[in-house]
């Protein structure tokens, strides 16, 4: 392989990964923040079920978001296991601090950009718009979020209606 | 070796905004019959200062055109000059252009050559003692740039066209009036130019008075200039150099250097600037668009910058000396109370309970000196939007034709920075109101046995935990009749319906009311009242309205002191929490399920002393379903008063009332209905602020 190909396609970027419903997801680990254990949130009224409440960061109130009602998978409790991820969401100029609920962290993976294959298109139905990509990693599949279209604060609401 | 100068701009600005207000405020104040010597001192002061900076900086700019400005006032000063009216309107006029000319340089945008020129034109009228004839504007030499442009064609050739979009130079060439009268000829130097380079040329006529008005020996007309070719700065420099005290100009490379120090871009000496434009004819169609789409081009920019703009302007504020004195003290008291309390800590036995008590209460109190302190850092006076008012006033009666003087009370009064900031807008549109409805022309002021001239009244005083600002006017007042028939006929209110007077003064604030026969442009555009009220709502204010036919028309506005705390009633809602604004409360009463009364199987209401009210179940309207369910027989109906209706929030429990420091929900998140905001409570959980208008509103639908 040439250098020049290297220089181009080679680059590397981490990426946080963690465990939701038994498949692996996996996020920029630029965007990650700081990830912290479950604790009970404050409920906002009348918004979709996926946004759980807000948290008190270190005096900025943060909005929690779960991510298996977000991605419609199966709900279960919150255990000790039980983790936030609290990402840092560009979104036009303004940057918002929100955080994830997944069930546990697992691995910083260093992946190639080469490697990220893109998602695959499963017509109207599904929504993949806020996925970056797939990668392989030990046979397993990883999806990897594009956070700002993820967590985008405008698009909160009418969100459900895409899944 | 060099400092970096970049890093003192912001402050130069600054001072440079707030000399110019001072010069305003002080040409305002200037009384032709009697002048006071020590006003043009302090106007003299805030030109020179501007100049002094503007110059150390490299805004040259800046610092030319303040120099003229200088001179005026110099000889005002020393009384060779007779301060006139006119005068004084072309020194406003100045202090316009410097304030667009800073405004341009701060966000890195090009200054507008031609509105510069025009003002340092009128500058230099007055300076010369300039006679009308003087000031009207002359022909240009039209027929001799064209002559130019034949003859550079030809050289076209020789031109390297290889790297037309890279190489070469933009000159903006705006030569002043007398230009031709120190017998340099704009052609010359377009011909020099395009011996180094091809030359395109465009021609700015907007400037060039009407036909008859026209001095053929005066130069009207100014260049926009684009040599392409490797040619050095210097070289370019050096063509204009016989005319540089001749004319502005402005020299960039073609290259979009890249803008990272906007400021450096004009200190830099290299790209000095220039302009000289020769319209070839057969040019000047293909050029005219081009210049309409530059046009455009630069009103985005305006507008990015602009937003740019209000982003950076919330970074800085003034403080007084004292207040920093103040909380250096505050937080030595702090430092050595928990010094104190770390030695109780240390050996600790209960005999030592009473001092430690006694130490934490010491601290409780600092603590609380502390946040007032820190809080005041935030408060700025209210003359800081009061200022800019003379200017409005003056500018606007003398539009209309009216007589007004405008008197300001309680300047001082200190206020929330936020609220300074956002009260700007709503007092504009209601001063406007007053002047352009409210004041009365002189004449039919005489008829109404008034004195000639309106008197509007700008007041600010603390009342409770609220600042008021009065707008009070001695025009015509609001008139009763008309406003409700207006209303009628407009379908908001029913025919027949009788109002109080204040519910009929409110209806000014409804939208879509007007009751302005015509629409000028001073009011009838742009917000409405409505909005002016919602504005202040959402400020946390409220806004009322006394008004007598015939004798004039008060406007208060209460607005809280801060945004950022306020006193609130935690309630408990299920296992949640929340705040209840204090101020909206009017109070609490015990309740069963019982004495709620069903209205056609829809709301519920409860009777307050003969008054039926709506009741809001906050676990309903919140979808709370945490807590114990059988508890919601009971529970307690807090009466609270939002945007003048009252109605009552069931919630389970009252639990106590703490200030709370508020949080934006919207940062990371939205806006939530029925929330205004967060905060933090002792326990580091969030609780959320009640917004109480917005849920009087919700429930309604």
């Amino acid at each position: 392989m040439t250098t020049d190909v290297q220089s181009n396609n080679s680059r590397v970027e981490q990426f946080l990964t963690f465990q939701l419903a038994g498949e692996a997801y996996g996020v920029e680990i630029l965007k990650v923040q700081e990830i912290r254990g479950w604790e009970a949130v404050r409920i906002i009224p009348n918004t979709p079920a996926f946004v759980k409440g807000v948290l008190n960061l270190r005096g900025s109130v943060v909005p929690i978001i779960d991510l298996r009602e977000r991605f419609s998978l199966e709900h279960s409790d919150y255990s000790p296991k039980t983790v936030v991820i609290v990402l840092c969401v560009e979104h036009g100029e303004n940057q918002f601090v929100m955080g994830i609920v997944a069930d546990a962290v697992s691995d910083v993976l260093d992946i190639k950009l080469e490697e990220i294959k893109k998602a695959p298109n499963f017509g109207s139905r599904i929504n993949t718009h806020y996925m970056r990509g797939m990668h392989v990693y030990k046979k397993k599949m990883i999806m990897l979020l594009d956070v700002d279209k993820l967590l985008n604060p405008d698009e909160v609401e009418g969100i459900e209606s895409l899944v | 070796m060099s400092i970096d100068m970049s890093q003192f701009h912001q402050v130069f600005f600054e001072e440079c905004f707030e000399g110019l207000e001072a010069m305003e405020s002080g040409l305002l104040t200037l009384d032709m019959g009697d002048i006071d010597s020590e006003i043009i001192n302090t106007i003299f002061r805030g030109a020179h200062s501007i100049k002094g900076g503007s110059g150390t900086f490299g805004f040259t700019v800046v610092a030319e055109y303040t120099h003229i400005m200088e001179t005026l006032l110099d000889e005002m000063r020393d009384g060779r000059r007779k301060v006139t009216q006119p005068a004084v309107d072309v020194l406003l006029g100045s202090v316009d252009c410097l304030r667009e000319m800073l405004t341009a340089i701060q966000n890195e945008r090009d200054v507008n050559n031609s509105s510069v020129a025009k003002h340092k034109a009128a500058l230099e009228i007055v300076l010369n003692g300039g006679s009308m004839d003087e000031s009207v504007p002359q022909v240009e030499h039209k027929p001799a740039s064209e002559s130019v442009v034949v003859n550079a064609a030809p050289d076209i050739p020789e031109e390297e066209s290889g790297d037309l979009e890279e190489q070469g130079w933009k000159i903006a060439f705006c030569p002043y009036l007398d230009l031709l009268k120190t017998g340099n000829d704009p052609v010359r130097l377009f011909r020099e130019l395009n011996e180094l380079g091809e030359l395109t040329t465009i021609v700015n006529i907007q400037d060039v008075p009407a036909f008859y008005e026209l001095d053929p020996e005066e130069c009207n007309i100014s260049w926009d200039l684009k040599v392409v070719g490797d040619i050095s700065g210097d070289d370019i420099r050096e063509i204009f150099n016989w005319v540089e005290g001749d004319c502005e100009m402005e020299i960039q490379p073609l290259a979009k250097p890249i803008k990272s120090a906007p400021v450096a871009k004009i200190i830099d000496p290299e790209p000095l600037e220039l302009v000289l434009p020769s319209n070839p004819s057969p040019k000047s169609a293909e050029a005219k668009p081009k210049v309409a789409a530059e046009i455009k081009k630069s009103d985005t920019q305006d507008s990015d910058n602009e937003a740019a703009k209000a982003m950076a302007k919330a970074s800085s504020i003034r403080v007084d000396t004292d207040k920093i004195d103040t909380l250096i003290n505050m937080v030595g008291e702090v430092v050595i109370t928990q010094s104190m309390l770390g030695l109780v800590g240390e050996n600790f036995s209960m005999d030592k309970v009473g001092q430690l008590k006694r130490g934490l209460a010491q601290l409780e109190r600092h603590t609380r000196d502390l946040q007032q302190s820190v809080m005041n850092i935030r408060m700025l006076p209210i003359s800081f939007v009061f200022s800019r008012f003379p200017r409005l006033v003056h500018d606007i009666s003398s539009k209309l034709d009216k007589k007004i003087v405008l008197k300001l009370v309680g300047e001082n009064t200190e206020v929330d920075k936020a609220v300074v900031e956002l009260i700007n807008d709503p007092l504009v549109h209601l001063i406007r109101n007053s002047l352009d409805h409210g004041i009365e022309m002189p004449a039919d002021r005489v008829a109404a046995g008034k004195s000639e001239t309106g008197t509007i009244e700008l007041k600010a005083y603390h009342r409770g935990g609220h600042i008021v600002i009065e707008i009070i006017d001695d025009g015509r007042g609001l008139d009763k009749d008309k406003l409700l028939s207006k209303a009628i006929e407009k379908g908001l209110v029913e025919e027949n319906s009788i109002l109080t007077e204040k519910q009929i003064f409110e209806l000014i604030f409804m939208p879509g009311f007007s009751t302005a026969e015509q629409l000028t442009d001073i009011s009838g555009r742009g917000v409405g009242m409505d909005v002016v009220r919602r504005n202040i709502l959402s400020l946390g204010g409220n806004i009322e309205i006394i008004s007598e036919l015939g004798k004039g028309t008060t406007i208060a506005i209460h607005l809280p002191l801060t945004l950022a705390i306020l006193d609130g009633q935690s309630v408990a809602v299920g296992d949640e929490t929340y705040i209840v604004p204090l101020v909206s409360i009017i109070e609490s009463i015990n309740i069963t399920e019982r004495m709620l009364n069903k209205v056609a199987g829809k709301g519920e209401t409860f009777r307050l002393r003969n008054e039926y009210l709506p009741v809001i179940r906050m676990r309903r309207i919140f979808n709370v379903h945490s807590g114990n369910p059988t508890k919601s027989k009971e529970g307690v109906l807090v009466v609270v008063e939002g945007q003048g209706e009252l109605c009552c929030l069931l919630v389970d429990e009252l639990l106590g009332q703490q200030q709370v420091v508020i949080k934006s929900l919207e940062a990371n998140y939205r806006r939530v209905e029925g929330v205004s905001g967060a905060t933090i409570l002792g326990d580091g959980s969030v609780a959320l602020i009640l917004d109480v208008p917005g849920l009087v509103r919700f429930s309604i639908r």
